[in-house]
């Protein structure tokens, strides 16, 4: 399945690109879409790992990392917010 | 109907508050909260602040934290409006404004509202001080401002 992936701020400038088509293998969670992130090695295995502090969001909205995927999904990844 | 507004103008307080107030002889209590940029953060001073966003989201996850708290207090009306773009010290960043009938229900959902706002939508500060630009790292303090309110 192909899914729309954004990256934000601070995560967008260090992976260099703010969006990308991916395809993953079904069925797949938010999980499984960042193993793939990570193992492209670098800069996204360092940016993305379990020890940093990232969030995931799914068709606008904030989701644990279990949660599942589907096909054409908008999958946002970013920093912790900081607004207000 | 509640107002959420993303944008890079500023806003006036008072004429948000008269246009949240709309001559309703039910509401009896208005809280507001205005966010400033400060020249100091970390101990840098603060030139410019810019705050990014993801627009698809943004007014979606305002709008269900208005929902929160509405869901929770009597809330007859409330405005939120929060801006993107840059901005300098001095200048405001956000506006919450709560009425309701009495001002316990006002002033709780008004912070309320600050409380997930500041966790739970998408915003990020970077901010340019004399030894460059600088992304804003997000406070413990804010996830426990938003824990009081589950316990």
């Amino acid at each position: 399945m192909m899914l729309r992936v954004l990256y934000f701020a601070s995560l967008r400038e260090a992976l260099g690109r703010a969006e990308e088509q991916l395809p993953l293998p079904t069925p797949a969670n938010v999980n499984a879409l960042v193993d793939a992130l990570r193992a492209r090695g670098g800069v996204w295995s360092s940016a993305l790992a379990a020890d940093k502090r990232w969030r995931v969001a799914v068709n606008q909205d904030m989701v644990a990392v279990d949660a599942p995927l589907h096909a054409g999904d908008e999958v946002a990844i970013f920093p912790p917010v900081t607004g207000g | 109907m509640f107002k959420v507004l993303v944008q890079t103008a500023d806003f006036d307080l008072s004429a948000e508050v008269a246009a949240l107030r709309n001559g309703n002889p039910k509401i009896g209590a208005i809280a507001s909260f205005v966010g400033l940029v400060r020249d100091l953060n970390d101990g840098a001073g603060v030139a410019t602040l810019t705050l990014e966003h993801y627009p698809a989201m943004t007014e979606k996850a305002l709008t269900a934290i208005v929902a929160k708290a509405n869901a929770r207090w009597e809330v007859i009306d409330a405005t939120v409006i929060h801006r993107v773009g840059e901005m300098k010290p001095t200048e405001q960043i956000v506006l919450v404004a709560v009425a309701s009938a009495h001002r316990a229900h006002a002033f709780q959902a008004c912070e309320f509202i600050m409380d997930y706002l500041k966790t739970q939508a998408p915003f990020w500060k970077k901010e340019v001080t004399a030894e460059g630009a600088r992304w804003v790292d997000a406070k413990g303090s804010d996830d426990a401002a938003l824990s009081r309110w589950n316990q």
